[in-house]
């Protein structure tokens, strides 16, 4: 029963991956003007010597001069093998840019993520059971106005805070010596020193938005009968509330995992930028805003299968931890 | 007679509102006794829920006990002889939130509820409900815990308790769950277990069948029974004592026999009183038919069918159909009233909506003879087509809330009809719309005020001014009396016998209740599982039955008459391996 | 059993006649965090609306003089030439000082010289909504030639307050438009899925599934920046405008949807099918304002999202470009550090922001909580 419906599910989701590779590679071919002529164009400004030849080779290689539909494939078999093509900025090939810093994404909405939890869960939960105390009041300005207020507005008055009142500089994730280092011990450290912040203020939007879902679900499911049927066994309150109607409520949110995830990956882009963080997100916007469209494709269709693997997992996820869903 | 171990005194429970203390339960005095059954009966807001769950103080918020003593004799009860310092305790008295409370609740005094969907917990399986149950009030390993669950499901007659224990809630059927709801109670043998409406929601057959599963528990246990219904044939079946609650009062304790032959109170003689006349034949329906009878047919239905396809698997490649009805063939004549009887899934209101068009039939036809005599086969009609039988044909909805328009007002509600067949508009269709408010019994001053504004019973008679607007012949009623209490069902029926008699109207009459069909009916039809088992004159078919099924189905009705206890012998339908495999 | 079935329901005097729109007003009116929200909220799209007449100075006129100058208190009093207290509105002038070893220039209050303001005063002409030529603003410098700053001015020496008063404008309406445009393809194509059901439907919530499956912020920024650089300011604001229309109608087509959906098997509505009710007119007349109260929350509360997306589109360069000012617009000039520690009053457009989004949330949830004030009588 649960297998097929996960096997159905991953069908499902095959042409979503299309569908996204599709409209990333559409995003690549939007601006005015081949690759190519970029490339020219940009080899041009720096001062250096156009090899037309070379330029040939390139344009053959991506079939520039064919239709959309050719380029797209010649790109998507690319992709497949690994290949995103040359970011003509970078004068690299993309692949060797993203991983880092896709891997450092990650891991910042990982801990985001966490963090979300640890904190959204108990006060929703307070919050629900002191309905309309002063507690209650104070969570839920707390929470309407961190939904209210731009992560990079708030990434901003942090460094002002940091600059101004401590002297400090709190962007980037590592400290000078560690930036280009490679990997050891001593960098792991210093980036759990410098990525507490970024997953503060990164968390403070999703906190109060998840604090808010969680209060009106319990609030739903604090009047269903099945709460007085518990009662009436004689549970005590607090075992009560943890057994039942929290685990149903929290339903929503196992399987919102999946998805907010992938959501806290991509939201993270604006306040990366601001904090200058080595993560995916400055280097998208960087190669966005220089037209560089292998690198900028690159990661949109990265971040696209992140959702669309996010969703899969929701769904599945919620299959699992609710009976009902695996027998539609 | 027995001991008694709960006793309720002078109890209140309000419930603040901005607009003052509302008392909910109004100056209670019950008692229940060791093995006997306390029933108490009332209509909906009478009370009689709130002071259920006052005992064992589990009200809603932000209800409370304002005064009055709940004594919880434990001395009396079976598990005193097993040693320890058991004794009279004040329920009210103990904090609700409290270890003493929470040691009462499903150890001495358990609880079943209605709804048995909605009380157990979706996500966990029926074993590990029980097993709590068990284990909160016992000391005992989880594997013995569940070994006792098994049991309890056996004792309860849920079939495979192995297997059944493992299930989900949802995967058990109405009856199962309140059995296993049941089977969850009495986990801790308890001393008194409180039933609130526990077969209200289930088809007549299953109520008979969990009815003598609590009374072989109690005979078995010896436990007291609280047992509130708003059914007086269950109270006559099951009651050594009842008590009446109107208005948050108890105002009629006693015997069965006392209070259903001689009842003291006007209310309690008014309920009786409506009860009786439904289970009888409406006599000013034979006197209307000894004058007028029926004539020709109206509306024939001919070996009509419904199905419906399930899209499912992969893709939704898969299709499966659902049968809802099959070979449907009925007859209904100008000037009768034609009952179709069923318990939930048989079809009956998917035989209501296609006979009127709303659903299209997928076999079969449906004639319609009008008044010119012209007759039409509704089956083949598209929508638009339909419109001017429409006009002739009408529905009154089972359910008051949903079958009016909030956002309209009763005047263009009623009006609407009228004012799409284009007869009346303007200050006309203001005049007829007050007329018509009036036939149906309700001010004329009715027509600017919004559903909202009305009770149930004075909102179905909204829903049968909306019916009647267009001046039809026929009309179908889809359990139109089911969400109403059993005075104002009695008072709705008369209503529509009185407009049959002014407007010649023929009624197709869908209901669970046999008593109302009874009342209402000249002819029934019983279906069941999609088919129509059994058609005929409905006394005739009520007092002898030929099929099987109609036949469990009348003996699992229960009688109001507590002399009649135990007299019925109860036959249970076995269906054949043919029809439940097509299905 | 819960207190709904026990209590009597509400006799609030003519609650029997009032309709829909009424019965809403009085669940609202009891939410008074929705209402100071409403009340805000107007406020803002008044300025929006008269910004030229509030604003003491044009947003755009520059000086050189008042490069990065600090905000200015008001005050309501001065002393007068016999050293009285006066009243009249006015602030404290500040002259700039250059250090002579680090040539940073700073601003010290002037004790002696005060710039007077005057209520509509004459201050410089402009145009009201780009048509009716007018000099008077609601307040000015009594002295055409001196300025004062109450927000502070940014990099060019213009006055901050201006331009947050005009940066309402574009910011407030984004979202206004954005959210038409939403409703239009919400509404048009929930709809169509609800109505037709089938096919259609399957189609259309495929579609709709994969546009939630994307990644909101990648989108818009490719997007936004796949829009030629040569457009005109105008084409611009329409074209990010739809940019952010085209993922928020999906939440609306799901309300609408589902809505649609759940009203189509009501029985009051097979009852306007059974008195002969058109298509359309069951539609229009039976079930659209069961849908209007869910629709207006739906859009109530995705206006701040559009507000938000705007501003961070524009606050990254990617969105809304100068000449326009927009709120995003003004805190690009916050974006470096450097820049904020010396003059943090350009965060005032921030606070711009989480005061309307603040604002709108409140209407929003006022008005959702409203929407449906027939829910309670069911089995609550």
């Amino acid at each position: 029963m649960l297998l097929g419906y996960i096997l159905r599910r991953i069908l499902w989701s095959v042409p979503f991956f299309f569908a996204a590779s599709l409209i990333s590679f559409a995003l690549i071919q939007a601006p005015p003007g081949d690759y190519v002529t970029s490339f020219a164009a940009t080899l041009a400004a720096s001062g250096d010597v156009i090899d037309q030849g070379r330029l040939e080779a390139l344009r053959d290689r991506y079939g520039l001069d064919a239709p959309f539909i050719v380029q797209y494939w010649r790109w998507i078999s690319g992709v497949l093998q690994g290949d995103f093509g040359i970011s003509f900025e970078w004068q690299q090939p993309v692949s060797q840019l993203i991983w880092e810093r896709m891997g450092l994404s990650l891991a910042l909405a990982f801990g985001t993520l966490i963090f979300t939890w640890a904190v959204a869960l108990p006060l929703g939960i307070y919050s629900a059971v002191r309905k309309y105390t002063l507690s209650d009041y104070a969570l839920t300005t707390i929470g309407f106005v961190g939904l209210a207020t731009p992560n990079f507005l708030i990434a901003l008055v942090m460094m002002y805070i940091a600059v101004v009142y401590f002297g400090a500089d709190v962007s980037g994730l590592f400290s000078q010596e560690y930036q280009v280092a490679p990997w050891s011990w001593g960098r792991f450290v210093d980036l759990l020193k410098h990525i507490w912040l970024p997953i503060a203020i990164l968390g403070l939007s999703s906190t109060a938005s998840l604090m808010r879902i969680m209060r009106a679900n319990l609030l739903d499911e604090l009047n269903k009968p099945y709460v007085t049927t518990a009662r009436a066994k004689g549970l005590s309150e607090f075992r009560l509330l943890m057994k039942y109607p929290v685990r149903i409520a929290l339903n929503p949110f196992v399987s919102t995992i999946g998805w907010a995830f992938p959501q806290l990956v991509s939201g993270a882009v604006i306040t990366a930028f601001v904090l200058s963080l080595p993560t995916a997100g400055p280097l998208l916007l960087q190669a966005l805003l220089a037209q560089d469209m292998y690198l900028a494709g690159a990661f949109i269709l990265l971040l696209c299968c992140l959702s669309i693997v996010g969703m899969l997992v929701s769904d599945v996820l919620l299959a699992l931890i609710d009976p009902r869903i695996r027998y539609r | 007679m027995s001991e008694a171990v709960l006793e309720i005194e002078n109890l209140v429970t309000e419930f603040p509102t901005r607009r003052g203390v509302f008392r909910a339960v109004d100056d209670v005095t019950l008692t229940v006794r060791h093995g006997k059954t306390l029933c108490v009966v009332g209509e909906s807001g009478s009370g009689k829920s709130v002071t259920a769950r006052s005992v064992l103080q589990i009200v809603d918020h932000p209800g409370r006990i304002a005064s009055g003593r709940v004594l919880l004799h434990r001395h009396r009860t079976a598990r005193a002889q097993e040693g320890g310092e058991e004794d009279t305790l004040d329920l009210a008295k103990l904090p609700p939130r409290g270890n003493e409370m929470r040691a009462i609740r499903g150890r001495d005094v358990a609880m079943i509820f209605q709804e048995p969907m909605s009380a157990l917990s979706p996500v966990h399986t029926i074993g590990n409900q029980i097993v709590e149950a068990i284990r909160l009030h016992e000391t005992m390993s989880k594997k013995a815990a569940w070994a006792r669950a098994v049991d309890l499901l056996r004792q309860v007659e849920i079939p495979n308790p192995e297997a059944a224990a493992k299930r989900y809630t949802f995967e058990y059927s109405g009856g199962m769950r309140q059995r296993a709801m049941i089977a969850m109670a009495i986990a801790c043998n308890p001393s008194v277990l409180i039933a609130d409406e526990p077969t209200t929601a289930l088809d007549v057959t299953i109520q008979a069948e969990i009815i003598d599963l609590l009374r072989k528990l109690q005979a078995d246990t010896g436990m007291g029974l609280m047992f509130i219904t708003h059914d007086m044939g269950v109270v006559a079946e099951i009651a050594d004592e009842v008590a009446v609650m109107h208005n948050g009062r108890v105002v009629e304790r006693g015997e069965p026999l006392a209070i259903f032959e001689r009842p003291q109170e006007p209310y309690t003689q008014r309920l009786l009183d409506a009860v009786r006349r439904l289970d009888t034949p409406s006599e000013r329906r034979l006197a209307m038919r000894a004058t007028n009878p029926p004539s020709s047919p109206v509306l024939t239905v001919d070996d009509m069918a419904k199905h419906f396809y399930i899209t499912g698997g992969l893709l939704g490649m898969s299709k499966e159909t659902f049968v809802a009805v099959r070979d449907a063939s009925l007859t209904l004549r100008t000037g009768e009233n034609l009952g179709i009887v069923g318990e939930s899934g048989s079809g009956k209101t998917t035989l209501g909506r296609c006979i009127q068009g709303v659903q299209r039939p997928t076999e079969g036809k449906v004639l319609y003879t009008d008044k010119a005599g012209r007759t039409t086969d509704l089956a083949r009609l598209r929508e638009h087509e339909l419109r001017t039988a429409w006009r002739d044909i009408r529905m009154v909805f089972q359910d008051p809330f949903s079958s009016l328009n909030p956002r309209m007002t009763v005047g263009q509600i009623v009006g609407e009809p009228l004012l799409m067949a284009g007869t009346h508009s303007g200050a006309a269709l203001r005049r007829r719309v007050g007329e018509l408010l009036e036939v149906v019994g309700l001010p004329a001053n009715a027509a600017e005020r919004y559903p909202h504004a009305f009770s149930g019973g004075q909102r179905q008679r909204v829903g049968i001014a909306r019916a009647i607007a267009p001046e039809p012949r026929v009309i179908i009623a889809d359990e139109a009396t089911s969400a109403l209490d059993v005075s104002l069902r009695i008072q709705i029926l008369d209503l529509l016998l009185d407009l049959q008699e002014r407007m010649g109207l023929s009624f197709l009459f869908i209901s669970h209740d046999i008593a109302v069909i009874r009342y209402f009916c000249d002819r029934i039809a019983v279906m069941h599982r999609g088919r129509i088992v059994e058609t005929g004159e409905t006394e005739a078919v009520c007092t002898n039955p030929s099929h099987d099924y109609t036949r469990s189905l009348l003996s699992a009705v229960p009688v109001p008459d507590p002399r009649r206890r135990g007299k019925t012998v109860r036959h249970r339908y076995v269906e054949d391996k043919a029809s439940s495999t097509a299905a | 059993m819960t207190v709904q079935d026990v209590v009597p329901t509400a006799s609030v005097p003519d609650a029997e006649h009032a309709s829909q729109w009424r019965l809403m007003w009085w669940a609202f009116r009891r939410h008074r965090l929705a209402m100071i929200g409403g009340t805000v909220v107007l406020i803002f799209y008044l300025i929006a609306l008269f910004c030229e007449f509030l604003s003491p100075f044009s947003p755009n006129s520059t000086s050189a003089r008042d490069v990065f100058h600090p905000p200015q208190m008001l005050r309501l009093f001065y002393k007068d030439e016999n050293g009285d207290r006066a009243f009249g509105l006015n602030v404290q002038a500040m002259t700039q000082k250059r250090d002579p070893f680090t040539l940073q220039t700073t601003f010290v209050p002037d004790p002696d010289r005060r710039i007077f303001i005057a209520f509509m005063g004459r201050g410089e002409p402009y145009k009201l909504w780009g048509l009716i030529p007018l000099e008077r603003r609601l307040f000015t410098a009594a002295n055409p030639k001196e300025r004062f700053f109450l927000l502070g001015a940014d990099r060019l020496g213009r006055d901050m307050l201006s331009r947050i008063l005009y940066g309402t404008r574009i910011s407030m309406t984004i979202g206004l438009v954005g959210v038409a445009l939403s409703l239009i393809l919400g509404v048009s194509l929930g709809g169509i899925s609800g109505y037709l059901g089938g096919k259609v439907d399957a189609i259309i919530q495929r579609f709709v599934e994969l546009i939630l499956a994307l990644p909101t912020i990648p989108i818009w920024l490719g997007l936004s920046a796949s829009l030629p650089q040569d457009w005109s300011p105008l084409t611009r604001y329409f074209a990010i405008t739809a940019i952010l229309s085209l993922v928020g109608w999906t939440e609306l087509a799901r309300v609408v949807r589902g809505r649609f959906l759940a009203l189509r098997t009501e029985d009051f509505v097979i009852a306007a099918r059974l008195d002969g009710a058109s298509r359309r007119r069951v539609i229009l007349r039976h079930m659209a304002p069961s849908m209007a109260s869910h629709i207006i929350a739906s859009v109530t509360l995705a206006i701040p999202l559009m507000i938000i997306a705007e501003t961070s589109l524009s606050f990254l360069g990617l969105g809304l470009q100068p000449p326009l000012i927009s709120w995003g617009v003004l805190l690009r000039e916050a974006q470096n550090v450097q820049t904020i520690s010396q003059a943090p009053w350009l965060f005032a457009p921030g606070a711009g922001v989480v005061l309307a989004v603040l604002a709108l949330n409140f209407l929003g949830d006022g008005i959702r909580d409203a929407a449906d004030p027939y829910a309670q009588g069911q089995s609550a």
